[in-house]
């Protein structure tokens, strides 16, 4: 029972998509905190458009509604469910800001609403910068100097007063979307106005720059009885300058001295304590490193990223005592939950390090800018955890899965001593590699590059001490001592084999033989100063003593899936698990590996035991050798963990599920070939190719265009269509490294309807939950597209024959588990795109709307359960009587430079859903929760590539027959002219008269339709007006196949009441009892 | 390494943890731990850790060097120090000397690249004993006559200062005994604006009340608080004037558990203490919990405070025991925690405040 006596049914909004500054660790709060009110016998309403999420499972919450993030749609389900608390700081910055709207309109008041947890007032205290301002001189807490501004002069003047460099933060926004660093005027002007745009009161910061001090970060927790406790305080490697989402991370400080930590800690609680707050919080601080002046740079009054980094970091579970603290309870009435002996009501102390590392995406956006500053780039982040800072570092770096072990990029060996010094002035994501690379050669010593970088000597000696290892290897013998001393810096056996010239087997066998060994220690919240029951380790070579307790019950290892990052999103967290919890169903221990802080895996008591371990060989066969299971599943855990099946297999580990032969068959192109001449499958004629000569030849036979990417690919990285020989002459120069060892495919580009299924095959039947097709047709990666169930367009015989495909593959790929398939429908001919014998990105999504518990299936006849056992029929089940849509949520306002045009390689980093009776409401809430800003009335800008000008003067008219006005550049003009509508012409924007750029700017366009057009002047004028649509937060539909789905919208919303709600429950009927 | 001596620490119990012995010290103490992550400098120079060998949890030490900012006392008293990663460069703008240059020059044997988690391990598990740091060939003899030699007894008159001082202040004078005091705690008092005449811990009760101080101040220290009667005694003496005079007596630690065994109660020693910057007190008068530094091996026994005009008013949340109480007739107070923090949090200044308040407003409760 809650304190709040009268409390009985409460709201939790969750966080909606992933998004550049938002991930994945809002599902984990979230579920946390649906978990902590359950526990106390309330009722949970549950409102999240994120269908990729454990919190949006129905066993999570009595009433789950997928449903957009807007105040009309909450105002409605809060009409319906009628609950007496809100809960909206754990859902991000964008449930906080929907609390706060929902108070501004009355909402909360006119239904009798308590906002549960931090007051609203101490949200504006902390996010309004005049009350922030005003609330920090009151407690006598020193801020930078700073000036609110609503226009860009104010700004400029202001930055004359005070002087370059000047820092731009808009009030109101998440992962300092539209904020920078200016030098000059010139750039203050620039960064203003966007920040201005991204404000959502319009309103910017400008404060004096304290770039190159140590950026310090506290955890703050305080309850209803004013009670206050700091979780955690992190120290960023990177001075202040670059945001602490892109920055490296430590935790705890570890180059403060006790007054200096004390003094931050006592400010962060003076802070909370005068905002109020009642529940978790987080300050930062920047830290003069030549005395002990500090700066608060911020404030933020809920659960964050950095909150779930703490929480993983200490093992205390911020998001489940905030949520106990907003219903009520105080600090010391709740348990911790590691020691269950003990209080939340103490200050975790760790007895290890912590390091936490971002993952980018620039391995998909190579064009875009990887400067580091004070917006947020960083999909997603990994955590590692050791006794030594070297050994944590490094783990780190081989979790990212960037194709490095150790701090060394492959490149930069060339890389002359200019180079170098100029390449350590640049901050990005390299940087730390290139510090990595000056030691290696012994060419710059710590004094110099702490000059270059601020970044504390501390962290830099370590730097350093690692590549004096590394070097050391390289010169001697590797006798044991020297592998030891390997091990002590934390190089993995793959970095020591790769400076020795040796075989990693041969370093492992030396290794174990010298009886160097990991040992597994416990996270446990208070440096072992009680006995705790928390199953959390990592490892560590600084120690003798292994405090893991194995059991000899039956065990599996689920391996996770790792960082956030474009085409591998928190959907596989989702799998990995719900396998977990079908093991722990069935009786068998389930033990996880994973190095994602931001999930649900990673928390403590989801699993038998959790491993915090980096996804490697290594790391994965280290606790093997500890736990001894009797298999692993590395179906659920992405790419990730597909990819360590073979090395697994080979150190004679049994992989559950799929044989690694099979998966290999599905993966491999030439044995996928074989694959489907024995199935006689038909797929687009296509061909590998290992030398340029040989791409040119195979096109030539196939036809243009062409599909072109290399071989084992993700998310469809570096992928591309390419219509004649000079671009595929460009693409195989620039995108790909062709290699007899890796080869490039090149397939025949089939324009069709795509269409995804997910599966589930024990090798006999097959059972087929859903079938999905995709609104933009093929060509756009399929994680892009618009995905819609049940099919809408496609015949019966089409449908037939999907089924009977998925069957043939599933039976002789032998599939033990899931599979998902792509097709690509023409005419009414079903081609095989591609198939994936793992779990898909879509199997949430499908899981929710069909209520087959797919992961949990699919775990049992990996385990060996028989599908029939389980009562299943082969077959596709039924379809179901409503429609759901999954679209696609970018996040190109955090990435300039990147070109939003949809193509082969996926770009978008989190995806909504929409559920609705009928299609067009799903579309409409769907495009709605991916914030896409559709307008009802006003101008639309239609500039196509030729080829689609046909298809686009139907559009046209569409557009035009339900009012809206046309601007069309002269070509495109003239084409809808011939449908008897006029269209404003405008200027190309090359040709500089009556720009669009300058439309687009003025607020003039409410809408554009754009195609990719080949050409040196259109295709760089197409990317200047796509890139303005972001900057001015219009839409932009690159895809023809998604405007007409718009104009299907818009249509609908002229006759239909567009906010209508129904829970999950609803529609798919009555809850499940997984958990 | 090179130029890493291999050393051990063996407990009493025969258990054995390898490390690296710095500068080949000896040492023979009490092995207790202290789970702070920062306050290395602080921890070593707590007096009351005399005699005893402290093992920090937290494994990377030594990062930010030594200042003589953060000195508690004229020197460390501790026996020992088992650390995990020592730390020989240190980073800090406020640094004056590398942590292992301040153990060579104090002398203090140093035991590193521990795994100090499995020495707490068993220590929370066993219970605090003595143990020796020797070198990794130390002979059976050798490790024998170590682990033989007595915890001494008389630690506070080894740390105790030995001639009384004052340091001036504008406001109330309080006299100050010295158990083995902290630095900070004179600070803290300085800071509420009291004048402080420090006393060695044998001052006796006359001569402290022939001062005609305003207050009384009982320190911290090191050790058994039954291993001091003369001082018990003598506190005794100050609490029965008291009932005249009405004098507020202040008393921290050590202080606080000679003052409960003055007043009859009793202590024990703690399986192994509390040792850390994050134990959390609850104020049973506000019923609010304070986050607050501590290092203490023993305790004040709640039942034997029946029957006694003492009230508790603070206990440990995590185990219940008694971390403060107050005389109900007579203005004497006392935590067993360190509200003068350094290392630590300082969430608990205002029992500095309740002080000069009693000093100068004649707060009373």
């Amino acid at each position: 029972m809650p304190k709040k006596e009268y409390l009985k049914k409460v709201m939790v909004i969750g966080s909606g998509p992933i998004i550049i500054g938002q991930a994945a660790e809002f599902d984990y709060a979230g579920s946390q905190a649906c978990r902590a009110l359950k526990e106390e016998g309330l009722e949970v309403v549950l409102v999240n458009s994120n269908p990729a999420t454990i919190m949006t499972d129905t066993h999570i919450a009595d009433r789950v509604y997928i449903e957009p993030l807007t105040p009309e749609f909450l105002e409605e389900i809060i009409a319906k469910e009628r609950p007496n608390g809100l809960l909206a700081t754990l859902g991000g910055q964008a449930g906080l800001n929907l609390a706060v709207q929902l108070a501004e309109r009355g909402v909360l008041e006119k239904y009798e609403c308590e906002l549960l947890g931090t007051p609203l007032m101490a949200v504006k205290k902390a996010e309004d910068r005049e009350l922030f301002k005003e609330t920090m001189q009151k407690l006598g807490e020193p801020i930078p100097e700073s000036a609110i501004v609503e226009d860009v002069a104010s700004a400029v003047n202001f930055a004359n007063e005070i002087g370059y460099p000047i820092i731009v933060r808009p009030a109101y926004t998440m992962g300092g979307t539209g904020g920078g660093i200016a030098d000059n005027e010139e750039e203050l002007t620039d960064i203003v106005i966007k920040g201005l745009k991204y404000s959502m009161i319009g309103q910017v910061l400008i404060e004096r720059s304290v770039a190159g001090w140590k950026e310090i970060e506290y955890e703050v927790m305080r309850d209803g009885n004013d009670n206050c406790i700091t979780i955690c305080n992190m120290e960023n490697l990177d001075p202040v300058g670059v945001h602490t989402g892109d920055s490296i991370v430590v935790a705890p400080s570890q180059t403060l001295t006790d007054s200096e930590y004390q003094m931050l800690r006592s400010a962060s609680i003076r802070i909370i304590r005068e905002l109020g707050i009642e529940g978790g919080c987080n300050a930062q601080y920047a830290l003069d490193p030549n005395s002990e002046r500090y700066y608060v740079i911020e404030v933020n009054p809920r659960v964050s990223r950095s909150s779930a980094l703490a929480s993983k970091a200490t093992g205390y579970p911020i998001a489940k005592v905030s949520a106990k603290i907003a219903i009520g309870y105080t600090l010391d009435e709740i348990t911790n939950a590691v020691t269950q002996k003990t209080k939340a009501c103490f200050e975790p102390a760790l007895d290890y390090c912590v390091v936490k590392f971002p993952r980018w995406p620039f391995d998909k956006f190579v064009y875009a800018d990887h400067t580091l500053g004070t917006q947020m780039k960083a999909t997603g982040e990994v955590m590692s955890i050791d006794r030594s800072f070297e050994g944590a570092l490094l783990k780190a770096v081989r979790s990212l899965e960037i194709g490095v072990h150790r701090l060394q990029m492959d490149f930069m060996a060339d890389w002359d001593w200019e180079t170098i010094k100029t390449r350590l002035t640049q901050i990005n994501d390299e940087r730390i590699f290139v510090i990595a690379e000056a030691f290696r050669r012994g060419i710059a010593c710590v004094d110099e590059i702490h000059k270059i970088t601020k970044i504390d000597k501390w962290f830099l000696r370590k730097i350093k001490s690692i590549t004096d290892v590394e070097n050391l290897l390289e010169q001697m013998p590797l006798t044991d001592d020297l592998l030891r001393r390997a091990k002590d810096v934390g190089l993995a056996d793959r970095s020591i084999a790769e400076i020795t010239e040796k075989s990693v087997n041969e370093i492992r066998q030396q290794r174990k033989a010298a009886g160097i060994l990991p040992c597994y220690k416990m996270v446990d919240t208070c440096a072992a100063e009680f006995e705790a029951a928390t199953p959390y380790y990592y490892s560590t070579f600084h120690a003798e003593e292994d405090e893991v307790q194995t059991s000899d019950a039956r065990k599996v290892i689920v391996l996770g899936s790792g960082p956030i990052r474009i085409g591998q999103g928190v959907e596989f967290d989702y799998c990995s698990v719900h396998s977990v919890w079908a093991l722990r169903e069935m009786g068998i221990e389930a033990i996880i590996i994973n190095n994602n802080p931001e999930t649900v895996s990673t928390d403590f008591d989801i699993s038998d035991r959790l491993y915090f371990e980096p996804l490697t060989a290594e790391d994965v066969l280290n606790i093997v050798d500890k736990e001894k299971p009797e298999g692993v599943i590395v179906q659920f855990g992405g790419q990730t963990a597909i990819n360590l099946a073979a090395s697994l297999e080979a150190a004679g580990v049994k992989v559950f599920g799929t044989s690694v032969d099979d998966i290999d068959r599905a993966e491999d192109r030439e044995r996928f070939d074989e694959v489907l001449t024995e199935t006689n499958i038909p797929r687009p004629q296509g061909a590998s190719v290992t030398t340029v000569q040989e791409a040119f030849d195979a096109a030539a036979r196939i036809g243009y265009p062409c599909m072109v990417r290399p071989s084992y690919v993700l998310g469809g990285r570096a992928m591309e269509i390419v219509y004649n020989e000079a671009e595929l002459k460009d693409y195989m120069g620039r995108a790909v490294k062709v290699t007899p060892d890796h080869p490039v495919l090149v397939d025949r580009y089939m324009e069709g309807t795509e269409v995804e299924v997910d599966a589930i095959s024990d090798g006999v039947d097959v059972v087929i939950p859903g079938i999905m097709e995709h609104v933009e047709r093929a060509g756009v990666h399929s994680g892009d597209s618009i995905a819609v169930y049940p099919p809408q367009t496609l015949s019966s015989k089409v449908i037939f024959t999907i089924i009977d495909y998925t069957k043939r593959l599933a039976i002789n790929l032998h599939v033990k588990g899931l599979l998902n398939i792509q097709f690509v429908v023409v005419n009414d001919e079903v081609y095989i795109i591609e198939v994936n014998p793992r779990s898909s990105r879509t199997v949430p999504f499908l899981s929710k709307i069909t209520d087959v518990k797919m992961v949990n299936v699919a775990t049992r006849v990996a385990m060996g359960e028989s599908l029939a056992s389980q009562g299943y029929k082969s077959g596709l089940v039924d379809f179901r009587p409503y429609v759901a849509v999954k679209a696609p949520v970018f996040s190109f306002a955090k990435m300039t430079d990147v070109d939003i045009a949809l193509g082969p390689e996926m770009k978008s980093t989190g995806e909504v859903m929409g559920i609705d009776y009928h299609y067009a409401r799903a579309l409409y809430k769907a495009m709605l929760g991916a914030g896409m800003n559709i307008p009802v009335h006003g101008c639309i800008l239609i500039t196509v590539a030729d080829k689609d000008k046909e298809e686009m003067k139907q559009l046209a008219k569409a557009f035009y027959d339900i009012g809206f006005n046309l601007v069309a550049t002269e070509g495109t003009a003239k084409a809808i002219g011939t449908m008897g509508i006029n269209a404003q012409i405008v200027g190309k924007v090359h040709q500089r008269s009556a720009d669009i750029i300058q439309m687009i700017k003025q607020g003039r366009i409410n809408l554009v339709i754009n195609t990719l057009s080949q050409g040196k002047h259109s295709a760089n004028d197409g990317f200047k007006i796509r890139r303005a649509t972001v900057e001015h937060g219009i839409a932009c539909l690159t895809s023809l196949d998604t405007a007409w789905e718009v104009l299907r919208v818009l249509t609908f919303m002229r006759e239909r009441r567009l906010v209508y709600s129904l829970a999950v429950q609803d529609y798919v009927g009555g809850g499940d009892d997984l958990a | 390494m090179k130029g890493n001596i291999s050393g051990k620490i063996i407990l009493q119990d025969g258990t054995v943890f390898h490390g690296h012995i710095l500068n080949n010290f000896k040492a023979t103490g009490e092995v207790v731990f202290n789970t702070g992550m920062t306050g290395y400098q602080e921890i070593l120079t707590d007096p009351s850790y005399c005699n005893q060998i402290v093992t920090l949890t937290y494994p990377l030490i030594g990062n930010y060097g030594i200042a003589k900012r953060f000195m508690q006392s004229r020197k460390s008293f501790v026996n020992g120090f088992i650390i995990g990663e020592l730390c020989r460069e240190g980073s800090s703008c406020h640094m004056m000397d590398e942590l292992a240059d301040f153990l060579k020059e104090q002398g203090i044997p140093c035991l590193y690249d521990v795994d100090t988690r499995a020495v707490t391990r068993k220590i929370r598990s066993a219970g605090t004993m003595k143990g020796i740091i020797v070198p990794a060939d130390a002979d059976e003899a050798e490790i024998k006559e170590l682990m033989a030699v007595p915890i001494e007894k008389e630690v506070v008159a080894k740390v105790t200062i030995p001639e009384a001082y004052e340091i001036p202040g504008e406001g109330p004078h309080v006299a100050v005994l010295d158990f083995g005091i902290k630095q900070n705690i004179l600070g803290s008092l300085s800071r509420i604006g009291c004048r402080l005449t420090v006393l060695p811990a044998s001052t006796t009760a006359d001569e402290v009340l022939a001062m005609k101080p305003d207050g009384i101040f009982l320190s911290n220290g090191p050790g058994d608080p039954k291993d001091v009667p003369e001082i018990i005694e003598n506190i005794k003496k100050l609490i029965a004037a008291d009932k005249e005079n009405n004098l507020p007596i202040f008393g921290i630690c050590l202080g606080h558990q000679l003052l409960s065994l003055a007043l009859g109660a009793d202590t024990y020693k703690l399986k192994f203490g509390h040792r850390g910057s994050n134990q959390p007190v609850k104020n049973l008068l506000t019923g609010k919990v304070q986050i607050s530094s501590q290092n203490h091996g023993y305790a004040v026994d709640d039942k034997s405070l029946d029957g006694l005009p003492m009230e508790v008013t603070h206990i440990n949340v995590n185990d219940g025991t008694v971390e403060g109480m107050r005389h109900k007739e007579l203005p004497i107070y006392s935590v067993q925690y360190h509200p003068e923090a350094s290392p630590g949090p300082d969430d608990n200044v205002y029992l500095f405040e309740q002080f000069r308040d009693m000093l100068t407003k004649g707060y009373r409760w």
